[in-house]
């Protein structure tokens, strides 16, 4: 008896989180060459492929809710079941995202190319690897990583306001663009939207490893409160 | 998430028990009870005290038989045959199902000798033979590495989870189809429970098993069914996954949630 039986579906329930993980990573990396190479084929695919994550969401909650109830986990086991449902719920989210980023690349794919496009793809590949690493962070326990992750975040924020920036002048100076300015918006928000999740999954593996909350500014608070005491 | 472990997977009726009615003296113990019991699978039995889920379990194995003025109407099938035919030897009987009982009750002999106790009264007298099965028996309930070096210790020596697991191996040693627990672990520490659980989960890959227990986590972690039995009646019966999640009656609601029991 060298693992407890609860601590092989423990894994199991681990392993499907990260097998839907690279699903979701797959998704957002198919989507944004979809807009680099301007193709309008890709939105059936993304939907297909959003399916299988919406299916593998339920699946994994079933799981974790039925090792709750049948086993009243505490401590690390309980912070990772808990954490592992709302990671499930991010991927799930971001999934969506992925959904419609692909469905921005078939519109955009139909207008005239915009020069500030180039910012896109910069600001996808900072959201796609503040994804993987925090899935990482994760994966590997590695709850400093997570931490980096999260200072990432405001980079990403910039690089939205600034894409919005452009977007803007090139709109007013050019109806024409209005239709591709409009789109190419969504799609830096929906960029910013998978950086704030991939956060969201650094904070959770942070409290799964560590117990601390770190969201909400709550690790900050808590130390001027304690140096207050 | 092992198929098994989890949601019901198609598996034949090892016991079957219909519209079964028990009666101690007046008393109505059990109310027209029907439930089946899964081959390789862990059945478990819950509900506060009174409630019959003993009584009900020593129904499978006509234990109840002993009690003066107890009867039984109704049918239990195992593997088909009514167990309660006058036709059926119930030694036999109690050597295909087989029981473990709320406080070990290791024989005053050696380690050895209980283990193959069983064996000995139905005349084996082979040493090769009785060594044999002693191994393998104190193997498959985790205590080999443990006592082979001490078989001829007295069994009342070993601390209470090893009684209770050497229990368990005196039973393997006559192969039962199905093994009977009655509050197996009521006298056992946390730790030495786990390794009763983690036992029954090893055990259930060869036997079919079906376990009362008064601690419904411990009938959430190790079970694949779960009855709850309240005043005599089987008030809700289905897979543990389901049962503790999103039962399907009040009663059961009230009783796992803790609001009545």
């Amino acid at each position: 008896m060298d693992k407890r039986h609860f601590d092989v579906e423990l894994d199991q329930l681990r392993e499907k989180l990260v097998m839907m993980a690279s699903k979701v990573e797959n998704l957002i990396n198919y989507s944004i060459e979809a807009i680099r190479k301007r193709d309008a084929t890709v939105a059936e695919a993304a939907l297909a492929m959003d399916k299988e994550i919406d299916r593998m969401e339920i699946e994994i909650e079933e799981a974790a809710i039925s090792l709750m109830a049948r086993h009243q986990p505490a401590a690390g086991d309980l912070r990772f079941l808990v954490g592992a449902i709302k990671i499930n719920n991010d991927l799930e989210r971001i999934g969506d995202h992925g959904v419609n980023i692909a469905q921005s690349a078939a519109l955009l794919a139909s207008v005239p190319e915009i020069k500030v496009l180039a910012d896109i793809p910069w600001m996808a590949g900072l959201a796609v690897s503040m994804l993987k690493d925090s899935l990482d962070s994760f994966i590997s326990g590695d709850p400093e990583k997570a931490r980096e992750v999260c200072s990432r975040d405001d980079q990403v924020d910039e690089l939205k306001d600034q894409i919005l920036r452009v977007v803007l002048t090139f709109m007013m100076e050019n109806p024409n663009f209005i239709s591709g300015g409009m789109t190419l918006i969504l799609v830096a928000r929906n960029l910013e939207r998978i950086a704030d999740l991939a956060t969201d999954i650094s904070e959770e593996a942070i409290y799964i490893y560590q117990g601390k909350v770190i969201k909400h500014g709550a690790e900050k608070q808590s130390e001027e409160g304690s140096v207050n005491r | 998430m092992t198929g098994t472990h989890h949601g019901i997977v198609a598996s034949s009726n090892k016991v079957e028990i219909r519209s079964l009615d028990f009666f101690y003296g007046k008393f109505h113990a059990l109310k027209s009870v029907t439930m089946s019991v899964q081959q390789n699978m862990i059945t478990a039995l819950i509900g506060p005290s009174g409630c019959g889920k003993s009584t009900l379990l020593r129904c499978l194995n006509r234990m109840n038989d002993l009690i003066p003025g107890a009867s039984a109407k109704g049918e239990v099938l195992l593997d088909g045959s009514d167990i309660y035919d006058p036709s059926i030897e119930v030694a036999e009987l109690r050597k295909r199902v087989g029981m473990v009982f709320q406080r070990p009750n290791p024989f005053p002999l050696s380690i050895f000798s209980n283990v193959v106790y069983g064996l000995k009264v139905a005349g084996v007298r082979n040493a090769a033979r009785l060594a044999e099965v002693a191994e393998q028996s104190l193997r498959a309930a985790w205590l080999w590495d443990l006592l082979k070096d001490k078989l001829d210790h007295s069994a009342l020596e070993l601390p209470m989870d090893q009684q209770q697991r050497l229990c368990v191996a005196r039973l393997l040693a006559v192969q039962p189809e199905v093994i009977l627990m009655d509050e197996p672990c009521s006298a056992l520490d946390p730790i030495a429970t786990m390794k009763i659980e983690e036992l029954m989960l090893e055990l259930k890959k060869n036997y079919t098993i079906v376990i009362v227990t008064h601690n419904m986590q411990q009938a959430a972690r190790v079970s694949d069914l779960t009855g709850y039995m309240l005043l005599g009646e089987m008030i809700e019966f289905g897979d543990t996954n389901s049962l503790f999640t999103k039962p399907s009656k009040k009663l059961t609601e009230d009783y796992i949630t803790g609001k009545y029991g």
